[in-house]
């Protein structure tokens, strides 16, 4: 009987989340869906005819949706391989003895918490620009020419911003992942005479392959929409070259006010994400059991 | 011998750890900097780090030209009462899942890890409309809500993971003594929850103060957080850089305090507990 009685009080407590989040899964992506089969534009009042596939056709054959789906992959592989290329060797290091850790670690965790906007604005115009940015005095003390970042290599410039973001989410979780690896299997490796770089290859990376996928899926999903980072340096430009498809979808609904085809595009996004949220849900679920 | 080379080590690795620390927290240094300077300071070539005249006048203009305090407060707003609806939901739910698990719980969990997944710009049209009709476009409260069910996902897994680290036997022993289910979520379980509750709220005022997305395109002007206010220095007139500086840094210095308290939530928070 009670048992009966806390099941049901259970499930009662459980409906309003699920049913929130159905609704506020459910009824966007309908309307998304819904809106991406009518030639919709907030423009044309007159508009709302319905027109099947139409939109996609359009969205997928734009030449700016390949350009812009080229500058995701780009912008997405590119700060994948800094930021795991860097935590690692960044972790390794924070797993030595280190005088005043807790302040160097500080340090270093330090760009996840500023929020975008300042991040991106910063390095803009603080540091990359071309006059009178840090990096342009620097270049000229070496007796370099200063990089005109945002006019001769806007997307490096915006992957560097994010990396920079990003670079501290690896760090610390390759790190965590790092010490709870086993101390005593590492100091048997050493009694046994491995060198450090064996070590490393034999014992800690094979422990990091998880935290290294994890740490790949989960910054996938959000750099695939990085989106405040482009909006408040380069406004997609110069031209498309910085215009990712968040960034896309984003000037077809509310710069061209163009409902239907920001739809489709959206639903393309979604598609794309859920590429990736398949195997990170799987990855998940697995250490659910465990 | 052997101590030499520990020694040796730890020269070593701290003066690179230090280093490389120093060189990622840079640019943060280099814009509380600027914002002491004058604006012309700011913007000189070469820069002086140190020896400049320091000034706060900077902060004082921010205030009376742009309002900050508006922002501020609507950010505390946007952030609080997102996090607040957003665990009130939330604990509910996760109790009753590491409590009361059923066949179905581990596919509910991994179901709404799924929506947090959507990206936000496939959803961006229909919440734009919406919004827009219901007269909630640069409202705090449509703010609110669309924040709070982004990170709603977030706070479950969450919490979810702590309560299930609750020990099963002292609850039992509880239910043996009689204890109502009441008096049990008061007396028992609740003390035991208090340090994953606030290390759940704080992740999610972390994420919700720093989430641009939704604030930059659904705010524009009066529900602005700090998010928004920021980046209308994009589009600038004249000297700006020491007036950014500063509002940057009164925008991010409480978030990075808070931060710096939960660096070791974020790690299971953001990985979902995949990483422990």
């Amino acid at each position: 009987m009670a048992t009966r009685q806390t099941q049901l009080l259970a499930r009662t407590l459980l409906m309003p989340a699920v049913g929130l989040l159905f609704i506020w899964m459910i009824v966007p992506l309908g309307l998304t869906i819904y809106f991406s089969t009518l030639h919709y534009s907030l423009l044309d009042p007159g508009s709302g005819a319905f027109v099947g596939l139409e939109n996609f056709r359009y969205f997928l054959t734009d030449p700016a949706f390949l350009a812009s789906l080229q500058n995701t992959l780009v912008l997405v592989g590119s700060v994948l391989a800094l930021t795991v290329l860097l935590g690692i060797p960044l972790a390794l290091l924070l797993d030595q003895p280190v005088i005043g850790l807790n302040i160097v670690r500080l340090m270093v965790i330090a760009p996840f918490f500023v929020m975008p906007t300042v991040s991106a604005l910063v390095w803009k115009n603080l540091l990359m620009h071309p006059v009178s940015g840090l990096f342009a005095w620097i270049a000229s003390v070496f007796g370099l020419t200063p990089i005109d970042w945002f006019t001769d290599a806007p997307l490096l410039a915006v992957i560097l911003i994010v990396s920079w973001q990003w670079l501290p989410f690896a760090t610390l979780i390759l790190l965590t992942a790092m010490q709870s690896l086993d101390e005593e299997q590492k100091e048997a490796a050493e009694m046994d005479g491995a060198s450090a770089i064996s070590t490393f290859i034999y014992i800690t990376l094979p422990h990091l392959a998880r935290p290294i996928t994890v740490v790949i899926l989960i910054e996938t999903i959000f750099l695939l929409t990085v989106f405040a980072e482009i909006y408040v340096t380069t406004g997609g430009g110069p031209g498309l070259s910085t215009t990712n498809i968040a960034f896309l979808i984003y000037s077809q609904a509310l710069i061209q006010y163009d409902v239907g085809t920001a739809s489709a595009g959206g639903l393309v996004a979604v598609v794309i994400a859920n590429v990736v949220a398949f195997f990170l849900v799987r990855i998940v679920g697995r250490n659910l059991e465990a | 011998m052997a101590r030499m080379a520990t020694t040796r080590r730890v020269v070593v690795s701290t003066i690179g750890a230090w280093l490389f620390g120093f060189l990622i927290f840079f640019p943060i240094l280099w814009m509380v900097l600027a914002s002491f300077k004058t604006e012309l300071e700011a913007f000189a070539i070469p820069p002086s780090f140190l020896f400049f005249h320091w000034t706060t006048e900077n902060y004082a203009t921010v205030q009376e030209r742009s309002d900050y305090f508006l922002h501020a407060t609507n950010s505390i707003i946007i952030a609080g009462g997102s996090t607040l609806i957003a665990l009130l939901i939330a604990i509910p739910a996760a109790w009753s899942m590491a409590f009361s698990p059923t066949k179905r719980t581990k596919d509910i969990l991994l179901w709404m890890l799924s929506t947090k997944m959507m990206p936000p710009v496939g959803v961006l049209v229909p919440i734009y409309l919406i919004y827009k009709s219901f007269g909630l476009l640069d409202s705090r409260i449509g703010l609110v809500f669309i924040l709070c069910l982004g990170n709603l996902p977030i706070v479950i897994w969450m919490l979810f993971t702590y309560f299930k680290e609750i020990p099963r036997d002292i609850l039992e022993a509880a239910r043996m003594d009689g204890a109502t289910i009441g008096r049990e979520l008061v007396h028992v379980l609740t003390p035991m929850a208090i340090p994953g509750l606030a290390s759940t709220m704080l992740l999610n005022l972390i994420l919700a103060w720093n989430e641009a997305f939704w604030t930059l395109n659904l705010s524009t002007s009066n529900a602005a957080p700090l998010t928004t206010f920021i980046a209308s220095y994009s589009s600038p007139e004249g000297l700006f850089w020491a007036k950014l500086s500063a509002a940057s840094t009164l925008a991010i210095a409480p978030i990075l305090v808070l931060g710096w308290f939960s660096q070791k939530q974020l790690v299971r928070g953001l990985t979902f507990g995949a990483v422990k």
